[in-house]
């Protein structure tokens, strides 16, 4: 056992796809739980597919491809927010131009590449093994100031989510704390790329805080479970990863949905198996 | 023009939501520790009125004077209580919780509570009856307890203008008869209070003055007065009957647009 778990820590590039994949359990896990009470999943898969286009022009420009990632993830961010501000449209719609618009950005400006395919795969699915050290400083700076700033910003975030009446007539301001999320949704985005790529951050939002809501009834507690399950998903999954020679990406979000299935059956109040027993 | 008396002015006070007018030139004046019960049909600005109070809409024109001052200079004088409906029950949240951010008006985003904002959260929660709650999931509550919860936030903030909207609808007995004990004693601390009500009879009997609202201000005044089945007829159009002395409204409490 011990030495199943020591192998891969031999190598430099398993060691930082460990700690990549760490950091991106732990932050998805805990923006996520905004993402899931205030019902922001198909805002953050969207802002996940808008990045492809940054990511492409910084290819072109031959810059830092998660910078550029993350100029683009801010900007459809604010333009999300701009869109759907003071309900001109309905926020989805916006979301839904936004998504495909910049998808289909992103694929236009890659198809032009041509030696680029084996890189798109990566984008989408994730590479774990190919984060350099100044992707896992970039991630975790990136990753510290997200924490930092949601334990800093905990009660506005709150009442903007749980009571926006609330907000308003504490003249807190709502329009641009929910705008300050969304740039906080996009850091996270960027923190993922490598990791679980754009195609599957969607997931490490959604189902770590999903399955510490069914087990845990105040926010403090539903964000430490969640950052739990997502880190341990994270780590688990890097080690399937390595023996079993499949994805990263993958390995992480499947684990993270086997503890989802687990903990919808079994939790304590919430789960399948006590709700039926109780009836 | 106005005496400091008079705790809430409005003047003129027009508003709506995009191209569609609510209130339409609104004045009227509240006294000090005043109470008075905000009666209309669906659809007559009531919730409006207070949603323009809080600041979550603006003003289409007029103005709003809080102890002399324009709307928004106090930002801790004014609570509101919401129809339960407005916020979504299955956040994870306990009683205490949603208390404590009555006194966020006090703590600001960083500081965390202290000794005072713990006893007036435990103050409020025993006035309003749910201490034995304290430690519960808000969505394990029941409706009359949902609403208590939101009676104790509006307690802990310790304001001087309190806004109930719709109180009596949908609750237990036992959740009204709190609520109206909760009213006698602001009046006894002089909290000015505002609440909106389709109850007519509870509006002639438990309130000194009654705002008969449809858009535009109808009537308002002491009880007695405003209550008149001319003022009823013109608030409510074609869905008052009249039987007897009896005023029927044809109208049950769905929530207001």
């Amino acid at each position: 056992m011990l030495e199943w778990l020591s192998t891969p820590l031999a190598y430099a590039f398993m060691q930082r796809g460990l700690l990549a994949s760490l950091i991106v359990g732990i932050v998805c896990a805990i923006i996520g739980c905004y993402v899931v009470l205030r019902g922001m999943a198909f805002l953050g898969d969207a802002l996940a597919h808008a990045i492809l286009p940054g990511i492409a022009i910084a290819y072109l420009l031959q810059g830092n491809l998660m910078l550029g990632a993350l100029v683009a993830a801010v900007a459809v961010a604010m333009l999300i927010g701009l869109f759907s501000r003071k309900g001109t449209i309905r926020e989805d719609t916006a979301i839904g131009i936004m998504f495909a618009a910049a998808l289909s950005l992103g694929v236009a400006l890659i198809s032009s590449i041509r030696t680029y395919a084996v890189d798109l795969s990566h984008i989408l699915f994730g590479n774990v093994l190919g984060v350099s050290s100044s992707d896992l400083l970039l991630a975790g700076g990136l990753g510290v100031f997200v924490l930092i700033t949601i334990a800093v910003l905990y009660k506005p975030f709150l009442v903007i989510s749980f009571d926006p009446v609330l907000a308003a007539t504490l003249r807190w301001p709502a329009e641009l704390l929910r705008i300050v999320l969304l740039i906080l949704l996009a850091l996270t985005i960027v923190v993922s790329l490598q990791t679980v790529g754009v195609g599957l951050v969607a997931a490490m939002l959604v189902t770590p805080a999903a399955s510490a809501y069914l087990l845990t009834r105040r926010l403090p507690a539903m964000m430490a479970v969640s950052a739990a399950i997502g880190a341990s998903s994270g780590v688990l999954g890097i080690y399937i990863s390595f023996y079993w020679d499949i994805s990263s990406g993958a390995a992480i979000v499947l684990v993270a949905t086997l503890i989802f299935f687990i903990v919808f059956l079994l939790a304590p109040r919430k789960g399948l198996v006590w709700q039926r027993r109780r009836k | 023009m106005f005496s400091v008396e008079n705790r809430l002015v409005l003047e003129n006070v027009s508003a709506g939501y995009s191209g569609e007018r609510v209130l339409d030139n609104l004045t009227l004046q509240v006294v000090h520790g005043g109470q008075v019960a905000v009666v209309g049909p669906n659809g007559a600005g009531k919730t409006t009125l207070f949603k323009v109070l809080v600041g979550l809409l603006p003003l289409r024109s007029g103005q709003i004077l809080i102890h002399g001052q324009p709307l928004g200079t106090h930002t801790d004088c004014v609570a509101y209580v919401p129809q339960r409906s407005e916020v979504d029950w299955r956040f994870p949240l306990t009683v205490t919780d949603v208390v404590m951010m009555g006194r966020y008006n006090r703590q600001g985003w960083l500081r965390r509570p202290d000794q005072n904002d713990r006893s007036a959260v435990q103050r409020a929660l025993e006035q309003m009856g749910i201490a034995d709650q304290s430690h519960r999931a808000i969505g394990d509550l029941s409706g009359g307890q949902q609403q208590r919860v939101f009676l104790a936030r509006a307690l802990a903030q310790e304001p001087h203008i309190l806004l109930m909207d719709e109180p009596f609808t949908g609750v237990d007995a036992a959740t009204q008869e709190t609520t109206l004990a909760l009213l006698n004693q602001l009046k006894a601390e002089q909290v000015t209070v505002l609440v909106s009500t389709h109850d007519l009879r509870m509006a002639a009997e438990r309130f000194e003055s009654v705002l008969l609202l449809n858009k535009r201000l109808i009537t308002y005044g002491p009880a007695q007065q405003v209550l008149s089945p001319a003022a009823i007829q013109q608030a409510f159009g074609g869905r008052v009957m009249f039987v007897g002395d009896v005023a029927v409204v044809d109208e049950c409490c769905p929530p207001e647009g």
